[in-house]
C-alpha cells in the first residue's frame, strides 16, 4: 500500500493524516516533502496522525526523527497521534517513544500545542 | 516444519527489497509462524536486504544479492549475501545511546537483532554474509515468545 498524506487545519494546528507504509523510497520521501512544504508555508505546529500507518522500517523511523528535529530546529513542534501497535512497539524498542510527544486523542493533542 | 531450501539471486534495486520482504513473509507464514513472528521475520529480511542493496552493493547493477531460506527442524534460517566491501559490525554505533537517539539512520542492524533469535554477520573483502535464525515453536531452543 502506497504512502499517502492529507492535510487539515484544526485550531492553528496542522494535522497530517498519514496512511500506508513509511519505508525506504517513496514513503519516506513523501513524508519528508509534506513536512518541508508545511514549514515553507510557516506551519510549524504539526501533528502526524499515524493511525493508518501499519508498517514502518528503519528508514521510516529515521524519517520521523528527521521531521521531528527539522521542525524543532525551526522553532516549531511535531507530535505523533494514534500510533498503531506495530509502530508503537517499534518506537518503544528504539527508545524513541520517550523522544516523541505521542498522543492518542486528537482534541487533547491539538490543545497541547497552545 | 518441512525441510526445504529455496534460493534467490536479486538485483541491487529498491524493488528487490520489497520482493525479499514479501517472499520472507510468505515463507514464514507457510512454515507456521504466527502473525507477529511473520512481521518480525519479514522486517528483519527487509532490513538485511536494504543493507545489502544500499550499503553493500551500493545499487551497483553489476552486483547481486543472494537470499536463501532454509528450514531445518523447527528453525527458519535465512542467509543474505552481498558483493560489497564488507560490513564491520564493530563499527556500527549503538542506536540506543543518548548521543545517537536522534540520528536519522543506523537502526537497521539493531532491529534485525531485536526481531531474530540468532544473527551472525560474516564480513569479507568480497562481501558480507548475514545469517538469521528464527526458532519455531517446537524448537528445543524455543522462540523468543515461548521463552518469556
Amino acid at each position: 500500500m502506497n504512502f499517502k498524506t492529507s492535510v487539515r487545519q484544526v485550531d492553528g494546528v496542522t494535522i497530517v493524516d498519514c496512511s500506508g507504509r513509511i519505508t525506504l523510497g517513496e514513503g519516506s520521501v513523501t513524508l519528508r516533502d509534506a513536512v518541508r512544504e508545511l514549514l515553507s508555508k510557516g506551519q510549524k505546529k504539526i501533528l502526524l496522525n499515524l493511525g493508518d500507518v501499519n508498517y514502518i522500517d528503519s528508514s521510516g523511523i529515521g524519517e520521523l526523527v528527521s521531521a521531528f528535529t527539522t521542525v524543532r530546529n525551526q522553532g516549531g513542534d511535531l507530535k505523533l497521534l494514534n500510533l498503531t501497535k506495530k509502530v508503537h512497539d517499534l518506537l518503544q524498542i528504539t527508545k524513541l517513544y520517550t523522544v516523541f510527544d505521542v498522543k492518542d486523542d486528537e482534541a487533547v493533542a491539538v490543545k497541547s500545542f497552545s | 516444519m518441512t525441510e526445504q531450501r529455496v534460493s534467490y539471486t536479486l538485483d541491487s534495486t529498491l524493488e528487490t527489497v520489497d520482493s525479499a520482504e514479501q517472499t520472507a513473509s510468505r515463507i514464514a507464514a507457510e512454515n507456521g509462524f504466527g502473525e507477529d513472528e511473520v512481521m518480525q521475520i519479514s522486517m528483519a529480511v527487509r532490513e538485511v536486504v536494504v543493507n545489502a542493496v544500499l550499503h553493500g552493493n551500493a545499487y551497483d547493477p553489476g552486483k547481486k544479492v543472494s537470499l536463501d531460506f532454509e528450514t531445518t527442524g523447527n528453525d527458519l534460517v535465512i542467509t543474505v549475501r552481498d558483493q560489497g566491501k564488507g560490513l564491520d559490525p564493530a563499527k556500527i554505533p549503538d542506536p540506543l545511546s543518548p548521543d545517537n537517539l536522534l540520528k536519522t539512520s543506523g537502526r537497521g542492524i539493531f532491529l534485525i537483532r531485536s526481531f531474530m533469535d540468532e544473527v551472525e554477520i560474516h564480513p569479507s573483502h568480497t562481501g558480507t554474509e548475514i545469517k538469521l535464525v528464527k526458532h519455531g515453536r517446537g524448537s528445543a531452543a524455543g522462540g523468543k515468545e515461548d521463552s518469556q
